[in-house]
């Protein structure tokens, strides 16, 4: 396959490699893009996916190795470079400019002196329309939600994109319908002619929207499913060929479809008798004030019991962070109040919280939960700034640092070169780790965790749910936000809805047809018909 | 290797400017030796060094936690005349090392509270810091300037200069041992190498650090950002002003109105290059003092104006800027600038302005077009006028 001589349409890689202190993240890649299909790229966290988009994107330069644009040998050297081959890229972490309005972030690659905001703002109508987002154009990024900032992402992706679109992990935060708008409109990119290259997790998506697939493993290209044979093979074969090829050959076939998701969801707690059980944490009438477009909380009563999960279902931006964060302590509650373990804690901080045991997994894993910039050890750390023994008298007892970093990073199996490795190098399943480890240990009674589990692969997807089934098994509590359904309906005893702000309807997780009556709950909240279910348990 | 880089391009570059201005530059730079350097000249080095150590430590206190406080130069007057204006008044009455002790804890408390209003600006409303710390810097210079034509003017009616009284030389601040430099600068020392153990030891040096690389991630934690603003320019502020208060009571014992030597313009590249380190910017600061005390009479020996020492500060920031852009784009190890304070200068041009600039570098260049205003002013620095 890689022989073939390019041909114009083609953006050919041959033998990309680049390497970083400790890990060699492209190993000899090589492969070919055809314009009008959609080649699909997978592989574990860590893979060197991500990598390989960036030098394509002209963000990182190769060690070695030769790009080939219509069978010229183009050495793509700036991002710049990038835009001028057609190439759009949306990278897996935002890279919108916070303080800027959306619109201005969508118009910020556009040259020249005129520039015609109005056109720009019918363009990007056009382009929600395709996404099927609604996106104020005059909303700062900075105050978007995760999901809705990928759309913007995409939207300013497509604003260039005239020859190839790449998409890292552009689904990791859309809901169930989002995708398959996302999947329409990349259908209808493919039918212009042009190239799309999509990076997911989901092996569904991976055989519902690509025509060709490219697994990387440790950095190689490790498997390459042609168009034709892809075509041939059903959903199942193209599942085992090409977990084999991620994990190699060692995952049994059970185990594949499971990992896969191609079972239908069913719930894997263990039952618990929640009226045995006592409350650990309990909201009343909590509200939440202020803070730009952020969706505020309303109204909100809910009551997590100790070794319950509780999901929380509901759309990207509708209070999720609100009622995240108002739990753990970052946001002030302009009403009610909330108990934890039946003592008011509704005027305490982050840090008085943390050492109750309250923690908080976030889903801006890169920007809020880690700093990108100190070690591993450091961050895993974070949250017990100053306390011993990592701190004795003011003064930093690094052994004790190092010690319990050596401990979280055995114990979570995370992947780093050392402890003192900048945790903003690691890869997005390995910085979901350190979060989990930090939050999860020291005396931890209950965890908020919100999307837990976005961008990472199958097995890390699995381990995480276990580790959140083993911490309720063993007595925590859990209120696990996620936009991912069959997330919720695995792990949750309760799934309560989200809707604007108010908790809209909680069902109870027994049995089949959970999933169902949440998702009547959620575009019932949305149509503005009245909730049925009960209000609150 | 980064650090010096930029210096030695603009030490060569400011050749070429002298051999174009007909003169020779072999001759500027061994002045630069002679005078700041031989003979007793080192002594005069180290003097000056003293408020420009501490005026990059409370830049350093500042930026690491991504504030640009701008308003060191009316900070910095407001110690030295808390200092010129009541030294004069003080000693004659009351124990000199109490009155010492007050002029010392007048300037640092002086610049603290006028930092506050910046500080709480932005904690509250998220006003932009730059605009706001120049603006209190301007008012600042205003107040010092009534203050000395007024109150504080020397009272010998033969004195018509705007000027106030000379602190007496047995008032003054002791010098060490068998020289002249006085015990300021063991402070400006000793404060350095607190502040490193501070940012590198101790827990509050890594809550500043989080603080510093991400708000966001500082609030996750438990840090009250608000608090953290305050706390920050509070600290800067004290600092810059008691480096005020301490030029005055070591070095230059009266002050005239007008007088503005720009210390804090001076060393803020130097702060940068030294990327925030309380360490790194002390063998920095001292080659900028050695080479601005020499400076001053080798500019004159060769025949050129003492202004051409900011040019060369300047020079040191054009060439800082490049650097930082070129290694940004090749990925040379970190830059100068934390991200987010180019941020918030890029907010004060405006999206629009901005705009055209590509994101993953944002402009750093704004950073000399922010601070070179300040610098209109400026007189010779740390003359010696005893
Ligand atoms: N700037 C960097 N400096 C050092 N190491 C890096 C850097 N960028 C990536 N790496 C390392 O290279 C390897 C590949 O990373 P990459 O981000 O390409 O993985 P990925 O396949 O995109 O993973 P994920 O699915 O988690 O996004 C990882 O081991 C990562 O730690
Ligand atoms: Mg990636």
């Amino acid at each position: 396959m890689s022989t073939i001589a390019a041909e114009p349409g083609v953006i050919s890689l041959r033998e990309i490699t680049k390497a970083f202190p400790g890990v060699v993240a492209n190993d000899r890649i090589s492969l070919d893009i055809v314009g009008g299909q959609v080649h699909c790229l997978l592989g574990e966290n860590g893979a060197g996916k991500s990598t390989l988009i960036s030098i394509l994107a002209g963000m990182q330069q190769p060690d070695s190795g030769t790009i080939l644009v219509d069978g010229r040998s183009t050495p793509i050297n700036s991002p710049k470079a990038a835009v001028d081959l057609g190439i759009g890229v949306v990278h897996q972490h935002s890279t919108l400019v916070p303080a800027f309005t959306v619109l201005e972030n969508l118009m910020l690659g556009e040259t020249g002196v005129l520039r015609n905001e109005t056109r720009a703002k019918a363009r990007l109508d056009e382009l929600s329309e395709l996404l099927g987002a609604r996106i104020d154009p005059d909303a700062l990024a900075g105050d978007l939600g995760l999901g809705q900032q990928q759309q913007v992402e995409i939207a300013k992706a497509m604003w260039k994109g005239s020859r190839l679109l790449i998409l890292d992990e552009p689904t990791s935060m859309l809901t169930p319908q989002a995708i398959e708008k996302l999947a329409a409109s990349v259908a209808q990119i493919k039918a212009q002619g042009l190239a799309v290259v999509f990076i997911t997790h989901k092996l569904r998506e991976a055989y519902q929207m690509g025509d060709c697939v490219t697994i990387l493993r440790g950095g190689k290209n490790v498997g390459h499913i042609g168009a034709d044979q892809l075509a041939s093979f059903s959903e199942a074969q193209a599942q085992r060929a090409i977990l084999a090829a991620m994990f190699g050959d060692d995952v049994a076939t059970p185990e594949a479809a499971d990992l896969a998701g191609a079972t239908e969801a069913h719930r894997e707690v263990d039952d618990i008798e929640l009226g045995t059980k006592r409350v650990r944490l309990e909201l009343s009438g909590v509200a939440t004030r202020g803070h730009g477009h952020d969706v505020d909380i309303r109204d909100v009563s809910l009551a997590v019991h100790e070794s319950e999960i509780l999901g929380i279902a509901g759309i990207d931006g509708h209070g999720q962070a609100a009622l995240a964060e108002v739990v753990a302590g970052q946001r002030s509650a302009a009403q009610g109040t909330i108990r934890f373990d039946g003592a008011d804690i509704t005027r305490r901080g982050v840090a008085g919280r943390q050492q109750l045991g309250l923690r908080y997994v976030t889903d801006d894993r890169l920007h809020e939960g880690t700093v990108g910039g100190m070690s591993v050890a450091m961050n895993l750390v974070l949250k017990r700034i100053g306390q011993r023994p990592f701190w004795k008298f003011g003064q930093i007892n690094r052994k004790a640092v190092d010690a319990e970093a050596e401990r979280l990073i055995a114990d979570y199996a995370i992947k780093t070169p050392s402890s003192a490795t900048r945790a903003g190098t690691l890869s997005g399943g390995n910085i979901q780790k350190v979060l989990l480890a930090r939050e999860l240990t020291d005396g931890a009674r209950f965890v908020v965790v919100n999307k837990p589990t976005y961008g990472l692969d199958l097995k890390t997807v699995k381990l995480v749910r276990q580790i959140l089934t083993e911490f309720a098994a063993e007595g925590g509590a859990v209120l696990l936000l996620s936009t991912d359904l069959d997330e919720l309906v695995e792990l949750s005893h309760r799934i309560a809805v989200i809707s604007d702000g108010e908790i809209v309807g909680i069902v109870p997780n027994d049995g089949r047809g959970t999933a169902e009556r949440v998702g009547q709950l959620m575009t019932g909240a949305i149509e503005g018909t009245p909730a049925t279910e009960e209000a609150h348990a | 290797m980064r650090s010096i880089l930029p210096v030695v391009l603009a030490l060569v570059v400011a050749g070429l400017i002298i051999v174009v201005m007909g003169s020779n530059p072999l001759d500027f730079y061994a002045g630069v030796w002679k005078y700041g350097l031989t003979g007793n000249n080192w002594q005069d080095s180290l003097r000056l060094m003293a408020p420009l150590m501490i005026i990059a430590l409370g830049l350093i206190v500042a930026f690491r936690g991504q504030l640009w406080n701008l308003g060191y130069n009316g900070t910095f007057l407001l110690g030295s005349v808390v200092a010129s204006g009541l030294g004069p008044n003080l000693f004659p009455v009351l124990p000199g090392w109490l009155v010492t002790a007050i002029i010392i804890l007048g300037s640092l408390l002086v610049g603290a509270l006028w930092s506050v209003v910046p500080a709480v600006l932005k904690a509250r409303f998220g006003t932009n810091e730059i605009i706001t710390s120049l603006v209190m810097s301007f008012i600042a210079i205003g107040v010092v300037n009534l203050l000395i034509k007024g109150p504080v003017h020397d009272p010998n009616p033969r004195v018509t200069a705007p000027q106030t009284a000379t602190i007496a030389r047995e008032n003054l601040l002791p010098f060490i041992d068998g020289t002249r430099v006085h015990i300021g600068f063991v402070v400006a020392i000793v404060l350095a190498l607190v502040a490193q153990f501070i940012v590198s030891r101790t827990s509050f040096g890594v809550r500043l650090d989080v603080f510093g690389a991400s708000p966001k991630a500082a609030q996750h934690v438990g840090i009250s950002r608000s608090w953290m603003i305050i706390l920050l320019f509070c600290t800067s502020g004290a600092l810059i002003a008691l480096a005020g208060s301490i030029d005055v009571l070591g070095n230059v014992t009266y002050q005239r109105a007008n007088w503005n030597p720009g210390y804090g313009d001076a060393v803020m590249p130097f702060v940068f290059l030294a990327r925030l380190s309380p360490l790194a910017a002390i063998p920095l600061v001292a080659f900028y003092s050695v080479f601005a005390n020499g400076g001053i009479n080798a500019a004159r020996s060769v025949g050129l104006n003492s202004d051409f020492l900011l040019v060369v500060v300047g020079l040191i920031l054009v060439f800082m800027t490049i650097t930082e852009f070129v290694g940004e784009k090749r990925r040379l190890g970190q830059g100068y600038l934390p991200a987010g304070m180019k941020q918030s200068v890029m907010a004060l041009f405006g999206p629009r302005a901005a705009a055209p600039v590509k994101v993953t570098t944002p402009a750093p260049d704004k950073v000399t077009t922010s601070s070179s205003p300040t610098t209109t002013t400026t007189s010779t620095p740390g003359k010696v006028t005893t």
